[in-house]
Order: C-alpha cells, then sequence, then structure tokens
C-alpha cells in the first residue's frame, strides 16, 4: 500500500484536520506521504513534516495554486497519483471540490465522508444523512477518499521528515478567483474545537448571539448554527452545522433554541455529551440530548453563562 | 444559452431513512419519495435565467428507473422545457451517473450544466466535480449565488472559511447549495401543461458507458443509539453534571 495525503491548509497555515485525514490514512500503510499545493506555504510543510507517520511532504509552491482551485489542482494531483494506490483528502469543502474531480480523471468510483477503515479496501459511511452506516468495499485499484475528520483522533509530532520539491506548473485557464469574504474568529474552529454551543431560530436574530459569546468564552468553544439561523442572517454560512454544513464530533454540543432536525443532528449526534435547552418539551433535540433543559433560552443563556 | 439540469428521485427529506433488518441496504418500500432538495434549487436556478432571458431553453434530465420521470415532470411543470429519462435498473455510482450526463452533454453541448451539491440519500457530493472533470469544464461547486455575464460565470461558494468568488469560463458545471435561491411551487395550470411537454425516454445501455459497479455494498447497519438522557430542572443542575457526572467542564 502507498497513500498520498493531500493536506488542508489556509492562509499559509496547515488545518489540524489533516492530522485527523493522516490517522485514517495510517490504518491502511505504516507511511503515507503528504502533498502541499499552494502558494507560499513554508509553515504549512513544516507542519506537516512534523506529524508522526509522514515519510515524506511532497510540495508544489507556485503561485498558480495560491487559491487550489479544482481544476489545476486535480490535474496536479493526477499527475503524482501514479505510484499510490489511495489518495485520501479531508471532506472539507476543498477536498469535495477538488477529489471527485482527481476520481473521475483517474476513471475511480470514489468513496465519500469515510468514518472507519476496516482494511485497506474496506471502509464504513454514513449515508441518508446519517440515519444509517455503509459498509463499502472498492474494486478499483486506486482507491480515492474524503474522510470525516471528526471520526479520527490526531497524529502526534515526530521530527521533521524528508521534503521533496515538485516543479509542476499547471495552469488554470477555466476558472480564476475573484474574492473572498472569510469569517474572522478568534475561536477554535468548528471542526476541531473540544466544545461547541449553537444557535438556532430560536435566537431570534443575529444580536442575540451575542448571549452566547461569554459562554463560548468561558468553556473555550466554538459557536456554531443550524441552517434556519444562517438562512435568517443570524450569522455567516460558515457556522452551520449539520448534513450540508461542517460536521463535529466535540466532548460537549450545546444545542440552544434548535429544534432537532434530521439534518442538523446529523451534523452533530456524534458528540460525547449534548445538551439541548429549549422551550419545547416535544422538541427532537431532546431525543438526542444527554442532558435537557425545557427553559426560555433568553431566561437560562445568562444565568448559565454565571453559573460557569 | 442551454442549461441541463440533472435531476436525483430520492428519499423525501422529511423521510427519517429505515435500515432492513437483514442488513442489506435502506429499506425504500412505500416510502415517500421526492426530487432531491438540491436538485430543486437547480431547477429554480435554471428557469430564472430562462425567465431573465440569459438561458433559451432548459432541459431537465434523470437517470433510474420509471419512477423517476414523476421528478420530470415536476421539473417541467416548474418550467424546464424538456425532459430526458435515461432509464436503467442498475444501481450506479456518481462515477456512473457523470459519464452517463457526458453523453448528453456531447450531444446537446449546453453551456451550463446546474445540479446539485449532493444526493441526500447517498450523501455522495461528486457526480457535478466528475462531470466537470470528464467533460473538461469549469465547476463552481456549492454555489449560493451566480451571475452569467458575457462568456464568464461569476458563481460565489459556500466554503468552509465563508464565501469565495470565482469567474468560471463558460461552458461550465455548477452545483447548488442551500442558499442559492428558494424554490417555487408548481401551480395546478402548469402540471396540467406539463404533460404535454416532451419526454424522451433513452435506454442506459445504448449509451456506452459501462455500468458495472465498482463499489460493493456489504453491509448496511442502524447508527450506534445514544443512552436515553435526563431532562435537567435547572441551570445549576444542569451545570453541576456536566462538572461532577459528565465531567466535560472544569
Ligand atoms: C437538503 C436539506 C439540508 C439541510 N441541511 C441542514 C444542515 O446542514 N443543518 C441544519 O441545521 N439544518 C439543515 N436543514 C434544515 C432542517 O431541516 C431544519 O429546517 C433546521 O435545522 C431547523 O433549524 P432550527 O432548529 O434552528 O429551527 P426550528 O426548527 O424553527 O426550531 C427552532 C426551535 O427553537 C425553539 N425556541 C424558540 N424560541 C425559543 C426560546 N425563547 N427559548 C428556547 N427555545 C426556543 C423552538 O421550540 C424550536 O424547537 C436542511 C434541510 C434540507 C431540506
Ligand atoms: N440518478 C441521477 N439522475 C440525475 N441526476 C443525478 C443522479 N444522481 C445524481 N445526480 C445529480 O448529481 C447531484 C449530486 O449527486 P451526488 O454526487 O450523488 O451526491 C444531484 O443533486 C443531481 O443533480
Amino acid at each position: 500500500m502507498s497513500v498520498l495525503v493531500v493536506a488542508e491548509h489556509e492562509n499559509g497555515q496547515l488545518k489540524a484536520e489533516t492530522a485527523k485525514v493522516i490517522n485514517a490514512a495510517l490504518k491502511v500503510a505504516e507511511g503515507v506521504d503528504v502533498l502541499v499545493a499552494g502558494y507560499n506555504v513554508d509553515d504549512v510543510v513544516q507542519s506537516a513534516a512534523n506529524i508522526a507517520g509522514v515519510t515524506k511532504v511532497r510540495v508544489v509552491d507556485n503561485a498558480l495554486f495560491e487559491y487550489q482551485l479544482a481544476e489545476n489542482t486535480a490535474d496536479l494531483i493526477v499527475e503524482i497519483a501514479g505510484g499510490y494506490t489511495h489518495i485520501l483528502a479531508s471532506a472539507s469543502t476543498t477536498g469535495k471540490n477538488t477529489l471527485p474531480r482527481v476520481a473521475a480523471l483517474l476513471d475511480v468510483s470514489q468513496i465519500s465522508e469515510v468514518i472507519d477503515v476496516i482494511d485497506s479496501e474496506t471502509f464504513k459511511r454514513p449515508i441518508y444523512a446519517g440515519n444509517a452506516i455503509a459498509t463499502v468495499k472498492s474494486n478499483e485499484a486506486k482507491k480515492v477518499i474524503t474522510v470525516r475528520a471528526s471520526a479520527f483522533e490526531s497524529q502526534s509530532e515526530q521530527s521533521a521528515c524528508e521534503v521533496e520539491i515538485l516543479s509542476l506548473a499547471l495552469d488554470n485557464t477555466l476558472s480564476s478567483f475573484v474574492s473572498v469574504e472569510q469569517t474572522e474568529s478568534e475561536r477554535p474552529e468548528l471542526n476541531v474545537a473540544p466544545v461547541v454551543i449553537s444557535g438556532g431560530r430560536g435566537m431570534q436574530n443575529g444580536e442575540n448571539f451575542a448571549l452566547l459569546n461569554g459562554i463560548a468564552d468561558k468553556l473555550g468553544a466554538a459557536i456554531g448554527a443550524s441552517r434556519a439561523a444562517v438562512d435568517a442572517g443570524f450569522v455567516p454560512n460558515d457556522m452551520q452545522v449539520g448534513q450540508t454544513g461542517k460536521i463535529v464530533a466535540p466532548d460537549l454540543y450545546i444545542a440552544v433554541g434548535i429544534s432537532g432536525a434530521i439534518q442538523h443532528l446529523a451534523g452533530m449526534k456524534d458528540s460525547k455529551v449534548i445538551v439541548a435547552i429549549n422551550k419545547d418539551p416535544d422538541a427532537p433535540v431532546f431525543q438526542v440530548a444527554d442532558y435537557g433543559l425545557v427553559a426560555d433560552l433568553f431566561d437560562v443563556l445568562p444565568e448559565l453563562e454565571s453559573a460557569l | 444559452m442551454k442549461v441541463l439540469v440533472p435531476i436525483k428521485r430520492v428519499i423525501d427529506y422529511n423521510v427519517k431513512a429505515r435500515v432492513k433488518p437483514d442488513n442489506t441496504d435502506v429499506d425504500l418500500t412505500n416510502v415517500k419519495m421526492a426530487m432531491n432538495p438540491f436538485c430543486e434549487i437547480a431547477v429554480e436556478e435554471a428557469i430564472r435565467l430562462k425567465e431573465a432571458g440569459t438561458a433559451t431553453e432548459v432541459i431537465a434530465v434523470s437517470i433510474g428507473d420509471k419512477a423517476c420521470q414523476e421528478q420530470l415532470r415536476t421539473a417541467l411543470a416548474l418550467g424546464a422545457d424538456k425532459a430526458i429519462h435515461i432509464q436503467t435498473d442498475a444501481k450506479l455510482e456518481s462515477l456512473h451517473v457523470a459519464k452517463l450526463l457526458a453523453k448528453l452533454v456531447d450531444e446537446h453541448q449546453p453551456e451550463l450544466v446546474i445540479l446539485g451539491k449532493q444526493s441526500i440519500d447517498s450523501d455522495n457530493n461528486q457526480t457535478g466535480q466528475m462531470l466537470a472533470a470528464l467533460t473538461r469544464r469549469s465547476q463552481g461547486t456549492f454555489a449560493s449565488k451566480m451571475v452569467i455575464d458575457g462568456g464568464k460565470a461569476l458563481v460565489t461558494r459556500e466554503v468552509d472559511g465563508g464565501l469565495q468568488t470565482l469567474s468560471l469560463l463558460l461552458p461550465a458545471v455548477v452545483t447548488t447549495d442551500l442558499r442559492l435561491n428558494e424554490p417555487r411551487y408548481a401551480s395546478l395550470p402548469n402540471i396540467m401543461k406539463a404533460k404535454r411537454k416532451p419526454l424522451e425516454v433513452i435506454e442506459a445501455d445504448t449509451l456506452g458507458v459501462n455500468l458495472t459497479p465498482r463499489i460493493e455494498l456489504l453491509k448496511v447497519e442502524e447508527p450506534s443509539k445514544r443512552q436515553a438522557g435526563v431532562i435537567v430542572d435547572s441551570v445549576e443542575e444542569l451545570v453541576s453534571k456536566l462538572r461532577n457526572e459528565a465531567k466535560v467542564i472544569s
């Protein structure tokens, strides 16, 4: 087995989920290569080289890959795919954007959102918004896989491994970057935070999300939201937790004013401990909550903040 | 400009899928089926392009058994001009679907293909990207805004870090995210009119695509159930339980 993991990085920093994808990859092989494709990625390369289990970091540092657009990034991965039996990336929006393109160019079927590695060709993945778990076996010579990072542990560190610089300048004549609106936050990222507190439609407006800030500060939590809260414009899209948003599995998840639709539960029901605060005792969210508090959120959130 | 919209018949999003007792698959007998929600958004976007005079023709296509003609009729009732049913009883992977769609793209040369970003049954999120690769087109996935301008499509994408806008050279493949638009409902007169719109049926095996499965489904299980929780009476009790029982806060 020889495995390539595509590094997930943003703004010159390696994302924490890469170490989790590597953890998944190491269930297939004893060592893995990591591809870092981007521009000005020295820090990313260094961080990747220090993740235990990485044998070699292969680097393409070129302005052509600054925005990691799918068209030429996929071509690049296909260029170096030759020697590998497995190609893995995080099931992030970047991985989801690029990897199916790679799979099609290699003429293989992709396995999406793997949550467990049984052996080098057998994997588990959720289907139907997580209401069923499928065990699938790939008969492809090359396995192209996206990994649900929240389902895997992180890797420890090692002293830096070999770094190989590749000069592959593949142009993208099909698409170009125009702009980005990035949400700035001092808080931990949703998909790796140990605690997540999310607000739903029950929060009523964006200003009221401030009620979650103090609690998040005290718990070192990331703040998430339901789709209804995002659609209503209370908070930006990157805060959405669920089937079609971010998948989280923190030690503690607190759902505030969220009813618990299938699609929301799909994104958080693997959390270790779930707390639900909702004024409707029949809200489905209570069926997955370890601790439920039937109350008006506007009464209890300030109380909770001061009790912590 | 011609727009091709692939739509999929899936379990209704309000229905919770149940696993068959023999663990071979999910049980879909007598389950309410519907158009994949992301495909509804794709159809809506195409129709809006037509209403704006940007698109000249909207073709809906669905691949599957006879039943998916029901969703094609819905697309026609919503405003698609024409429907194509690629008929097969085979269980298809996204790669197969993308290859069949690539054949239609070759034939019809649409400037734009709009797909859903993901099917809510397989949760694959692959087909659009694969189709773009096979037809060597630009791709704009997870779109929450799209503007056609000259030979380009400006697509705003919902990405993990926020919103990213790309300029795609046409012809392009775009996949829809939830906030791209709010789909309309079909009116009764339009549902009646849709019955007279053309629906072409093509047998999948006449398209020269190898549909042999590459991935075997070995088992389908229920996810592990969560232990029944407790209802606490106060914030004080909640905090004490989190601290002393669950030990998740200090
Ligand atoms: C294809 C598809 C994909 C989807 N993907 C996602 C997804 O990824 N993530 C997601 O979250 N949703 C998703 N949804 C939407 C989902 O179906 C629900 O509509 C959504 O999760 C509802 O959000 P909510 O719980 O905040 O709102 P609601 O269902 O309106 O619930 C609000 C809750 O707040 C409670 N409440 C109101 N006021 C108070 C108060 N003062 N104090 C305490 N409680 C109060 C109410 O009792 C209610 O239970 C998707 C839907 C579709 C069709
Ligand atoms: N059988 C099918 N027929 C038509 N379109 C499909 C089919 N399967 C998938 N698609 C399209 O591809 C999108 C993404 O599906 P998937 O890659 O399976 O998650 C869907 O929203 C549809 O637009």
